[in-house]
């Protein structure tokens, strides 16, 4: 345009362009939250990505990772095309084959392993969406190798949740954000869910609502809280116990609660010595008993309107002693080791704090009940005629879960809800269905070693919830039958297994020598493992006596050039989330609300122009080959030749109940339960990819005692019967577990096991100090460290985004300025992290807001050089770092040189919040690089040359003259 | 040498921005980058994108610092984006009238056809507001996204800039700030919304809301400072009495 200095120019702009010319619906998976998004599209190409305004999950609004997705559609890390490894392991030397080679050579490995020990498969999946389906997959292979990443991630979240109250944290319930008066967020919340929980802290403080923030870390969503407690790193147990503690002195305990939806009143065995010890007194048909003190005699205690003793001593009829559960946690409670005094400085809080927080909690929960105008029945037909409740909620996640003492300390947080009475009512901790379902669920881990059979598919799942000993997958001797030693003695409750130990019990043949690593969307040599540089070792160390791989196969199916990509044998290249059919399943990991259930879809909005196949499409063809019977019809054809999309419609898992559960039946009329609808995804997409049921007002809340819900639950296949879900304060379970150490069954602990069952089998919700810091000199190892990953981040696939790595794109270690003063460390020094396990080397940054005896710092946010095709000198890879280095998989050793993994004794979580190290300043000439740093890996055959200006949507823009010159 | 509108209109739209609830996500950072990287100012280009130095052009930055001691101690997410002051030296300065005012609602916009890239604007905005896009050679910043507020093809509950529209928590608001009944000013004065360094004089229309006072000394939602116990010593015989006789029915 020429220009004139003198006239005034008007600038002519379009305020109403066109926006795009297409808007299709689906799922997000740039992390675990699962929003509804709708993808504007403009000649094909994605215009901008928006949240769903209708969605249950986000209600239109979505995060950074799900804006940023239209870089992850586009990033130049994304794999083309099959790939055959032709160098070492590690080093990214492949060469392209096409699909028909890559589908035969892993039928051929595969169905070797099938014909002879289908053990000797191990499957595993890391952010994988789609368990319905690989678990039944891995079943109908008749391995009991697989899992998905839950073992690193939070099953003790999972696990202490649904062995007692039949629900859990997580995404399977919220806080009722709308009447809660009073927050409690212990650790790192950031990652479950993300959208729904920012929606809701947005509503608390709106309302008035308190926030207190448990954590050692004040970053996100402590920020906002009204009250931060920088708690020292693993006592939020101790905490709980104080909190407990003060409501049992003060008589502050919601009785009626207890009485009627626990098991406070269930009588517990008395007889030391004996088998019996411990369990609850049950009466011929099995029914849990209970003590009426007004007739003096014991009752079964699942029926209704009776009025049972919580504390006593009694003796039945058959002369058997026994005392209420309750009497035996408030007497473990009540005790002045619990007292706020006495914890103080173990957890690092003030002791006046501890009586405070108490002091409201209880003001909350019992002078601000609420009642809600719902009239409801309960289960035994009793109605009321509104809903009260107590507006005390908690959430707590993986700042919990990733302790040895997880478990433990997330069933704490869940007695403390309990004793509140805010579990499920007005204000409190809402169930999500398809939860609550009975404590704990009646499934149990398939995997023995009459269950397992050479080309036969096994009967059960992998993955269940042992009621004891007799539910374990071990051998005569006690030995583990999985490959990660899940549901062994040394994780006896591992509901999600244990893939953090997939690798090292592979490499080492402990139990056994596998044949295939099978992995999805799992980076095991990279921010997915602990010991990072031992599992690359790993992966590529040779066997002395043959020469080969110690781990003959390794297949890998991601969309990109992830760490774990450059060790395959084998890629199987994946489609993005945008480019693939997905199945968001209530058999799954549904995207239910506390008022309604729900499940979704994803549907291709992108063609993908590369050589790549959805993996789900690939693990049913790859079925098809092996002629599972359940993936071939009868003339030996594929069952399933649609594809996902297929298998989603189409397969049933019981007669009338498949992966979706809206528009079921001929005519799509139906839902939950019917015949498989021909049309019923053509359903979801015009519902924009997703079905929600909304509960009548009646069925929404105490749902573990409410008949109109319980019959729905019933008849949506989420619970057996409609009886009332009891929330189990007492664990027998455990106490089963606890026995078989003493000596009594069938079904014992070899030796070496017997004295950790006997110590944290403990019926009665502990809590004990995490492992690492007991095994390791204090004085050598005097702080805690521990991670996160930033809410920009948190479970996205990569850091090859090119707007979010811009965002966060290197990390420093966080460190108190006090603690850093007594260290003679100023901000930008570098020092050396060290552990028992090794050394790390880090730029620091000074700050306030965290416990002065913890550093922390962002997670995976450093990359293997060459990886993900960023440049080799990229910041995530020279200055980014990872703790995961120091972070063995292994505890210290015992006195008698037993290495245990770094777990929780129960269900097997590994425990990378126990992490204890000491700073040392770095030399001035070792500053500006991190350690360790790696061999660059090769660009893989067939990746883009990453662009040096990118100029994205530069087409978009309706008037060329002005912006996309 | 550019000149502020000689009638502007009344009309103000601007954002209010609630640091009480912000809790540093980046989805507007993200949410602006996205709408505008094919809007109005199309594209937000990106330097070196997957290497050692990526650097884009951003309208929208989200800040993250610690403030105040003691239990006055914070962390804060501050986002910060142009506050399309009243009167600001980024429009005045700018040699060839590319950087102007608009009457009509107050947004201050780039005319890209007529910006040589001179970056005085960016030197006269004390926020930092300005960003310059190397490989387009001109200044670009934020629009108000004066392309979806107005768009007709968009339903009217989007036509809000893309950073409010996304906001998870809530903490994003649009309106007209001239108008003291609208929703965002009365928002501002029950708040006690506040101008970003005031002194300097640009009367910026965006405004911030203070973090509320935060409920953490004793008595603060109504409860005592601790529960009394029911009995001094710790073996809990006299609480197990008491609870023998109370009997509640299943």
């Amino acid at each position: 345009m020429k220009f004139n200095p003198l006239a005034t120019v008007v600038e002519k702009i379009d305020t109403s362009p066109k926006v795009s010319d297409e808007v299709k619906c689906t799922t997000c998976f740039m992390c675990a939250c699962r929003c509804g998004i709708k993808v504007h599209l403009s000649d094909g190409a994605i215009r901008y990505i928006e949240g769903n305004k209708a969605h249950p999950v986000n209600r239109g609004v979505l995060c950074a990772k799900g804006l940023a997705g239209i870089m992850t559609q586009y990033s130049p890390a994304r794999l083309n095309k099959p790939l055959l490894r032709v160098g070492e392991r590690g080093t990214g030397e492949f060469k392209e084959i096409e699909w028909d080679e890559a589908m035969t050579l892993a039928t051929d490995w595969l169905a070797a392993i099938r014909a002879n020990d289908p053990r000797k498969l191990a499957f595993f999946t890391g952010r994988d969406q789609s368990q319905a389906l690989t678990g039944w997959w891995a079943s109908q292979f008749g391995t009991p190798n697989y899992a998905a990443h839950g073992g690193f991630c939070s099953v003790n979240m999972a696990a202490a949740g649904m062995y007692t109250i039949g629900g859990s944290f997580w995404e399977f319930g919220e806080a009722d954000f709308d009447h809660t008066k009073y927050f409690l967020l212990f650790g790192v919340a950031e990652d479950h869910s993300s959208n729904p929980l920012k929606i809701g802290l947005g509503k608390l403080k709106k309302r008035g609502a308190k926030i207190v923030s448990i954590n050692p870390v004040r970053t996100g969503y402590s920020a906002i809280a009204d009250e931060w407690i920088g708690i020292r790193p693993g006592t939020d147990g101790l905490f709980v116990a104080a909190l407990i503690h003060e409501l049992l002195r003060a008589d502050r305990v919601d009785f009626d609660y207890l009485v009627r939806y626990t098991n406070a009143p269930w009588l517990v065995i008395d007889a030391p010595g004996t088998e019996k010890d411990g369990l609850i007194a049950r009466d011929e048909a099995g029914n849990p008993l209970c003590w009426l003190p007004d007739m003096k005699i014991s009752a079964n205690a699942l029926l209704a309107d009776m009025r049972p003793a919580l504390v006593g001593q009694y003796t039945l009829t058959n002369g058997t002693k026994v005392v209420p559960s309750f009497e035996l946690i408030a007497r473990r409670f009540l005790d002045r080791q619990y007292a706020p005094n006495a914890v103080a400085d173990r957890v690092g809080v003030p002791a006046d704090t501890i009586r405070r927080i108490a002091a409201e909690l209880a003001h909350a929960a019992f002078e601000q009940q609420i009642e809600l105008d719902i009239p409801w029945t309960d289960w035994a037909g009793r109605r009321y005629t509104k809903t009260v409740g107590r507006p005390v909620s908690m959430h707590a996640m993986r700042g919990i879960s990733a302790h040895a003492n997880g478990f433990h300390t997330c069933r704490l947080i869940h007695l403390l809800q309990i004793f509140l009475g805010s579990i499920d009512s007005p204000g409190g901790f809402r169930y999500r269905p398809p939860y609550p379902k009975s404590v704990p669920p009646s499934t149990r881990p398939c995997g023995g070693a009459d269950q397992v059979l050479a080309g036969l598919p096994m009967e059960g799942a992998p993955l269940g919830f042992p009621q004891g000993p007799e539910d374990l997958l071990v051998d005569a001797t006690g030995r583990p039958l999985r490959i990660d030693k899940a549901y062994s003695w040394e994780a006896p409750l591992a509901a999600h297994g244990l893939l953090q130990m997939v690798v090292h019990n592979a490499w080492k043949g402990d139990p056994y020598k596998i044949d295939t690593l099978f992995l999805f969307m799992a980076n095991m040599s990279w921010n997915s493992s602990m010991n990072t540089a031992g599992t690359m070792a790993m992966l590529s160390a040779r066997d002395s006596a043959t020469g080969e791989y110690a781990i003959p196969h390794l297949i890998v199916a991601d969309a990109y050039y992830s760490e774990i990509v450059s060790y395959a044998d084998l890629v199987l290249p994946d489609t993005t989330y945008l480019e693939r059919h997905d199945c968001i399943s209530l058999l799954d990991r549904p995207i239910s609300d506390a008022d309604g259930a729900a499940d979704a879809i994803r549907q291709p909005v992108v063609q993908a122009t590369r050589d790549v196949r959805p993996f789900q499409d690939v693990l049913l063809d790859l079925g098809a080959r092996l002629k599972l019977s359940a993936l071939v019809n009868t003339d030996g054809t594929p069952r399933y030749p649609g594809g996902y999309a297929d298998y989603m419609v189409n397969h049933e898992r019981q007669p009338g109940f498949g992966l979706l559960a809206g528009w079921r039946g001929v005519n799509g009329g139906d839902y939950g339960r019917g015949v498989n609808n021909p049309r019923q995804l053509d359903a979801y997409i015009a519902n924009g990819c997703f079905w929600r049921h909304e509960l009548e007002p009646s069925q929404r809340y105490y749902k573990h005692a409410n008949k109109g819900y319980l019959e729905w639950a019933v008849r949506m296949g989420f619970v057996a019967s409609a009886e009332p879900i009891i929330m189990q304060l007492y664990c027998e379970p455990l106490q089963r577990f606890r026995l078989a150490a003493r000596g009594h069954g069938n079904v014992l602990p070899p030796a070496r096991d017997r004295s950790r069952i006997e110590a944290y089998f403990d019926p009665v919700p502990m809590w004990y100090a995490p492992f690492e810091g007991e095994l390791v000199p204090e004085g050598e190892f005097p702080l805690h460290a521990v991670t996160q990953r930033p809410m920009a981040l948190y479970h996205s696939w990569g850091s090859h985004n090119a707007w979010l790595r811009q965002i966060h794109g290197d990390n420093r270690l966080y460190i108190q300025r006090a603690t850093a003063m007594r260290l003679s460390l100023a901000d930008g020094d570098w020092v050396w992290v060290i552990s028992h396990h090794g050394r790390i080397k880090a730029p620091v940054a000074l700050v306030d807001g965290v416990n002065p005896d913890t550093v922390w710092t962002w997670n995976a946010i450093a990359r293997r050089a060459g990886a993900w095709n960023l440049a080799p000198d990229s910041p995530e890879a020279k200055r980014g770092f990872m703790l995961n280095h120091v972070i063995s998989e292994l505890l210290p050793p015992q006195a008698d040189g037993l290495r245990y993994a770094n777990a929780d004794p129960v269900t097997g979580q590994a425990a990378w919040y126990d992490l204890r190290v000491r700073l040392e300043k770095a030399d001035p000439k070792e500053a500006g690089e991190a350690a360790p740093r790696f061999v660059p890996v090769r660009r893989m055959p067939g990746l883009m040359e990453p662009p040096g200006i990118l100029r994205y949507g530069a087409g978009f823009h309706s008037d060329p003259g002005a912006g996309a010159r | 040498m550019t000149s502020l509108p000689a009638l502007p209109s009344g009309r103000k739209l601007g954002l209010v921005i609630d640091l009480d609830i912000c809790v540093g996500c980046h989805a507007c950072a993200v949410s602006c980058k996205e709408w505008n990287a094919g809007g109005h100012s199309a594209p937000l280009t990106d330097f070196d994108p997957y290497g050692s130095d990526a650097t884009g052009v951003w309208f929208n930055r989200i800040h993250s610092f610690e403030a105040g001691e003691g239990a006055d101690a914070r962390a804060i997410h501050f986002p910060k984006s142009c506050l399309h002051c009243e009167t600001p030296d980024c429009v005045t300065v700018c040699p060839t009238g590319a950087s102007y005012k608009r009457a009509e609602d107050g947004i201050v916009l780039v005319n890209a056809d007529i910006c040589i890239g001179c970056k005085l604007c960016a030197w006269a905005c004390p926020y930092g507001a300005r960003e310059f896009d190397a490989d387009d050679g001109v200044m670009k910043k934020c629009t108000l996204c004066i392309d979806r507020i107005y768009n007709e093809n968009l339903e009217e509950v989007d036509r809000v800039p893309a950073c409010v529209s996304v906001c998870p928590v809530g903490a994003r608001h649009f309106g007209d700030l001239g108008d003291s009944n609208s929703p965002v000013s009365q928002l501002v004065a029950s708040r006690g919304g506040y101008d970003l360094m005031p002194e300097l004089g640009y009367r910026p229309v965006n405004k911030y809301l203070p973090p509320r006072p935060r409920k953490t000394e004793p008595g603060c939602t109504g409860a005592p400072a601790a529960l009394a116990p029911t009995e001094d010593d710790f073996n809990g015989a006299g609480l197990l009495l008491r609870w023998m006789d109370r009997l509640l029915s299943r």
